[in-house]
């Protein structure tokens, strides 16, 4: 038999060869599963949720911002930023020019962009932001692999070019990068939240799984303009422009007794809502940055300290005759002679030589600490980013001429806003208070000069608009006015040149003023240059704008019920919610 | 006391099984909710996109320079100068 015959084999032996290959295979997968299943679960889990888990950035709305009585002035509206992982769309390379049809740019430039970022390793990479949501999704629906969305805000401004230098603007990245959007950019900006989702194989977001922190939205902002003001000063300042053929200008409106910013405009402007800012000087809020010497305006401080010096009264009379005055070598000039004036007499004619008289019977330290008193050579402490102190020299360092200048309103820089606080200060009888953008901030007064003097002061100032007064056409109808022209030679490269600055500033109703206001026009070219006939008429509509607006009854015609108006005092605010 | 043991494993087997499962359920149902909570914040950015839209919208038809043009050119409304008002007492 062919069995028997077979050669003997070891059975045994056999078996455990068998035994031996099986077993060692067997732990090697067992070795290799535990390896992976045990040791080494971390890794592999997280290279697979990695496929397909990702953790993606909720955008946070920002806080819109309204004018006192809730009227939007800044609202963020939804948009949508496409990006693109270009390892995954450079796979599809022959519809890559349908892609770039879709977003409108050029297909070369698009391939180059992808292939450099590709060769940074980079997965992420923005095709084109900030598209309206009806565009992008069309670029969605070509289903290109590797193109996803993201959604992001934009601002929009309806106030466009008035409130430009105001609130500013925001970056594509939604930061504050100019005025109240970056002076309050903490409280506006949100917190972006992040949440976690499962990605498909195109990359698009096929579910979220969890919230791993929530968004916090941004604050909403009250500021304490009123629009209708706002247009009306901004439109007065355009027309002036034009009509005096000026380079730059500002209006600053105050309220008295809050110390709120009712208005402030600045020419030229912006629109905010363009991205292509043209000319970066235009973005200036000249209303603060820019500081200029103010001339006559400040002789109401200079009153103010020689009332308070006590070596002057308000019917001391000065001779001003001849009209010139020699201070060491140099000429103080009137226009023309006037004479012999009391204090009042000085505002209203507006006499430098008067000026310089009082200044000669006083101490430096004392016209000094009276302006720094009034906050000249100081930021307002607005808060606003930019803001320029002005310049006001310590007193060690005045010569007799510059005394005589800087009583006049020389030789000092100041902003419009500056003044327009110093104003507001004589006008709420003495209490000063920072300028506030915010409504309803209450910010915190302090006396800086007898009430009586302020008084005295401001009886004074209304000559100046009473015929006779060198600002007849700052009168307001139906309102007393008390303020003060100023017209100053611009200095430029270390000369006084012929060009000139228009200013006017005051308040009204004089006996109990709502509303300070600050004109100032730069280089008036259509011959005139006086504040009294270039600034006085704008400050004239835009104060008398500003009562109607705010409800003030008039004070200067008789039979005006003055009680009528109080109950109606303040506009109500709509709430704001959100 | 054997048969005691034995009874406590049983009971803790089926504890520690029971509690396996509630773990799914509890964790199946926080992603229920949590895709509800996801709808409803979509709802309500929604709303708030929309009420901010409609905001624009409002301020640019409520926009005083359009607003005086309508008036003084379309209505012929005019502001009344001081001589032509009267003060009723």
């Amino acid at each position: 038999m062919s069995r028997n015959r077979a050669p003997k084999v070891n059975l045994r032996l056999r078996l455990y060869g068998v035994l031996l290959v099986f077993g060692v295979a067997g732990s090697g997968l067992l070795a290799r599963a535990i390896d992976l299943q045990v040791l080494r679960k971390d890794f592999y889990q997280d290279q697979g949720d990695a496929r397909y888990l990702r953790e993606v950035p909720i955008p946070a709305y920002r806080g819109n911002i309204s004018d006192r009585n809730g009227e939007p002035l800044a609202v963020s509206t939804p948009v949508v930023s496409l990006w693109a992982d270009p390892g995954k769309l450079l796979e599809s390379l022959d519809r890559l020019p349908e892609l770039a049809d879709a977003l409108n740019i050029d297909a070369d430039a698009l391939l180059d962009k992808l292939k450099q970022e590709q060769h940074r390793d980079r997965e992420f990479v923005y095709l084109k932001r900030h598209m309206s949501p009806e565009k992008a999704q069309r670029v969605l629906d070509l289903a290109l692999p590797g193109v996803n969305q993201r959604r992001e805000f934009r601002r929009y401004y309806p106030g466009g070019e008035v409130f430009g230098h105001v609130l500013g603007f925001t970056n594509i990245d939604d930061r504050g990068q100019e005025g109240i959007e970056l002076a309050f950019d903490h409280w506006l900006a949100g917190e972006s939240g992040r949440k976690r989702v499962i990605r498909d194989r195109r990359g698009r977001v096929v579910d979220t799984v969890e919230q791993v922190a929530p968004p916090q939205p941004g604050g909403d902002l009250i500021l304490s303009l009123d629009r209708r003001l706002q247009y009306l000063a901004y439109r007065e300042l355009q027309a002036a422009m034009a009509q005096n053929r000026a380079s730059s200008g500002s209006i600053v409106v105050l309220e008295v007794g809050t110390g709120e910013i009712l208005a402030m405009v600045n020419q030229p402007s912006f629109n905010p809502n363009s991205r292509r800012r043209e000319d970066t000087a235009n973005l200036r809020n000249r209303a603060l940055t820019d500081v200029f010497e103010p001339g006559s305006v400040i002789k109401p401080f200079t009153v103010a300290a020689a009332l308070e010096s006590g070596e002057f009264q308000a019917h001391t009379v000065i001779d001003t005759s001849p009209g010139t005055l020699q201070v060491a070598n140099h000429v103080v000039k009137d226009i023309r002679p006037y004479g012999r004036l009391d204090l009042a007499g000085i505002l209203a004619k507006s006499s430098n030589v008067g000026a310089t008289r009082l200044a000669q019977g006083m101490s430096n330290d004392h016209i000094w600490d009276i302006f720094h008193r009034f906050g000249f050579g100081q930021a307002t402490g607005s808060g606003f980013p930019g803001e320029a102190a002005g310049v006001l020299s310590a007193p060690k360092q005045w010569g007799p001429v510059e005394k005589a200048t800087i009583s006049y309103g020389y030789g000092l820089s100041t902003t419009a806003l500056q003044l327009a606080q110093a104003f507001a200060t004589l006008a709420d009888r003495g209490r000063m208070r920072a300028p506030s953008f915010v409504h309803g901030a209450d910010t915190p007064s302090s006396a800086v000069i007898d009430p009586h003097l302020a008084a005295q002061v401001s009886q004074m100032l209304e000559t100046v608009t009473a015929p006779g007064g060198s600002a007849t056409r700052a009168n307001v109808e139906h309102y007393t006015v008390a303020g003060k022209t100023g017209t100053a030679r611009k200095i430029a490269g270390g000369a006084y040149q012929s060009r000139y600055m228009s200013v006017f500033a005051g308040y009204a109703p004089a006996q109990n003023p709502r509303v300070a206001c600050v004109v100032v026009i730069h280089d008036p070219r259509a011959g005139s240059y006086y504040g009294g006939t270039v600034a006085a008429p704008v400050f004239s509509r835009v104060v008398g704008g500003a009562l109607r607006l705010l409800n003030v009854p008039p004070n200067a015609s008789p039979g005006w019920p003055q009680t009528m108006v109080a109950a109606v005092d303040e506009p109500v605010a709509e709430p704001v919610e959100r | 006391m054997k048969l005691l043991a034995i009874a406590l494993t049983g009971l803790l087997a089926l504890a520690v099984l029971g509690s396996a499962i509630f773990v799914v359920v509890a964790r199946h149902d926080s992603r229920t909710q949590f895709t509800v909570l996801e709808r409803l914040v979509g709802e309500r950015d929604e709303l708030n996109i929309e009420w901010g839209r409609l905001q624009l919208e409002q301020a640019t038809w409520a926009d005083p320079h359009r607003i005086e043009q309508v008036a003084t050119r379309d209505l012929g409304m005019r502001f009344t100068p001081p001589s032509e008002r009267r003060v009723l007492p």
